[in-house]
């Protein structure tokens, strides 16, 4: 352990950081434009040309704001909570690799942090103890509203984390690995969504659920819970609620573009490692605006509904999803993989289709 | 080396705190929230241990989701302060007589050992990666894991059929 790469984990933590932290500001943006697009408004154009300086106008108005700690509040708790929830959405990435070996100033530089041989456990590990800072918001409230979002939020994030677990374990057979570096090292012929569509849509949909994105922001529903959780925060307390969510959609997104959509490898990658990180950039861009158009075009699942969708389609999906996955590897025919599962989504999306138009025609709801 | 004994006796010092903690709090909430940060500790511990596979599977199930539980439990029934709990008069002797066998086994152990404590290095660094743990929970302990399993499946089929009762 030399002083230089000690200096070099230094400099590459803060570049990560500052790069989710501007990427926070300008998720916000582009979510205003394109939300704005899609429901054919202007969106903000004021704050400097086309709004850019929107998120910047946004972060001085927040910080000005007056912080306010309700009377009967628990107060440590409740000034911890925000920090709570932004500490893991910043560090998750940590083991995330953002591209290849690049040569700068005559020294080898690994465009990642860490290569844990476990680094989708680490994803799991750290995606399991965010929930605290939201239920930890919503109880020390004192406030009946923040009370049920926190515990809704608890419950939603437990029930889709099995679901968002299971997914994982198609890439990590797939590349006999918990690795992320091996995992886009074995992406090198084909992506894995190619062999797990089913997977990475589970994958999608548990991580919609486990950000509190819509169709799944339960914990926040206006119009059942006025804010949920941080009805009671303002300020810059509020900024940091706001901070984890979006840091989490970009954190969410480069996951999946890492196990399922080759991460930093694409065209020219082999030639110019340096292209790794931009090509990464591309693909997260790509998730978010699908995050985006959902939010715009889906309306909000009723809350047994969310539980139900949850524990009895979602997750024996994923368990089937593992199931056929296994074979096809024990098989050696890979091929098999997406012909079986997706086979067994279509004909599960038969069933429950089914099932609900009856009781729908019974009126038992 | 130097560097670990200090982050040893730092963190051994943290996890002890929290533990005091969590027994010393009077709100049920920040009981658990030091438990929560005494098995985070522990896990540092076995990232010391060149463990990480235990040390992730510790935060993600204990910390993660059984804690998230005990939280969510607190929370719903309003069962933060934890008042005088009355039990039987036989309690507090048997549980002062099991702590005070508990302390001298671990002063006897302690004085007993005049051994070191192993640095990480000389620990095969594979001992804890997740493959071998994968070859030895599937060949040589296979029986008790499969045990297991079938352990938590039954207690998980009777939460099930303990709350269908009233329909």
């Amino acid at each position: 352990m030399t002083t230089g790469s000690v200096w070099e984990w230094i400099i590459k933590s803060v570049v990560i950081v500052f790069g989710l932290l501007t990427g926070f500001a300008y998720l916000t943006l582009l979510e205003r434009k394109v939300l704005a697009k899609i429901q054919v408004r202007i969106g903000p154009n004021r704050a400097g040309p086309m709004g850019l300086f929107q998120p910047l106008a946004d972060a001085i108005k927040l910080i000005f704001k007056e912080e306010i700690i309700p009377s009967r509040a628990d107060k440590i708790i409740f000034v911890l909570a925000p920090i709570i929830t932004v500490i893991p959405a910043l560090i998750i990435l940590g083991v995330l690799p953002f591209g290849g070996i690049i040569t700068l100033f005559g020294r080898q530089i690994s465009l990642s942090l860490a290569d844990l041989n476990v680094g989708v456990l680490y994803i799991t590990a750290i995606a399991s103890i965010s929930i605290y800072g939201i239920v930890l918001a919503g109880w020390s409230s004192n406030n009946k509203y923040a009370m049920l979002g926190g515990i809704r939020s608890s419950a939603q994030m437990i029930s889709y984390e099995l679901a968002l677990g299971l997914s994982f374990i198609g890439p990590i057979l797939l590349s006999g690995s918990m690795s992320l570096h091996d995992i886009v090292a074995a992406q090198k012929p084909l992506w894995f969504v190619v062999y797990q569509p089913v997977g990475a849509l589970i994958f999608w949909i548990a991580t919609l659920a486990e950000v509190n994105r819509a169709p799944f922001d339960m914990p926040e529903a206006e119009q059942e819970l006025t804010a949920g959780y941080h009805t009671e925060y303002s300020g810059m307390k509020f900024a940091l609620f706001f901070m984890a969510e979006y840091i989490k959609m970009i954190a969410v997104s480069a996951i999946a573009a890492t196990l399922f959509f080759g991460g930093y490898r694409f065209v020219l990658e082999d030639q110019y490692p340096i292209l790794g990180p931009v090509w990464l950039l591309g693909k997260v861009i790509v998730l978010l605006f699908g995050m985006i158009w959902v939010r715009a075009t889906l309306p909000r699942i009723r809350y047994d509904r969310l539980m139900a969708f949850g524990w009895k389609f979602l997750f024996p999906l994923a368990l089937a999803n593992v199931f056929f996955t296994a074979i096809g590897i024990v098989l050696e025919k890979l091929w098999l993989i997406p012909l079986l599962t997706i086979a067994v989504f279509l004909g599960a999306v038969v069933m429950v289709g089914i099932s609900e138009t009856r009781r729908w025609r019974s009126h038992v709801f | 080396m130097t560097l670990n004994y200090a982050l040893f006796f730092i963190l051994a010092a943290i996890a002890i705190a929290s533990a005091l903690g969590m027994l010393l709090s009077k709100n049920a909430v920040y009981s658990a929230l030091f438990l929560i940060l005494n098995f985070n500790v522990v896990a540092i511990f076995y990232v010391l241990l060149n463990a990480p596979f235990i040390a992730l599977t510790q935060i993600t199930v204990y910390a993660g989701a059984i804690m998230v539980l005990f939280l969510f439990v607190i929370m719903l029934l309003g069962a933060e302060q934890t008042g005088r709990i009355s039990s039987a008069r036989w309690v507090k002797p048997a549980a002062y007589s099991l702590g005070i066998i508990l302390i001298s086994e671990i002063l006897y152990i302690i004085f007993a050992q005049t051994g070191v404590i192993p640095d990480a290095a000389s620990i095969a660094a594979e001992f804890g990666s997740p493959v071998t743990v994968g070859k030895a929970l599937f060949s040589r302990y296979l029986l008790p894991f499969e045990a297991t399993s079938v352990l938590l499946i039954a207690s998980m089929i009777g939460a099930i059929v303990l709350t269908k009762r009233k329909s």
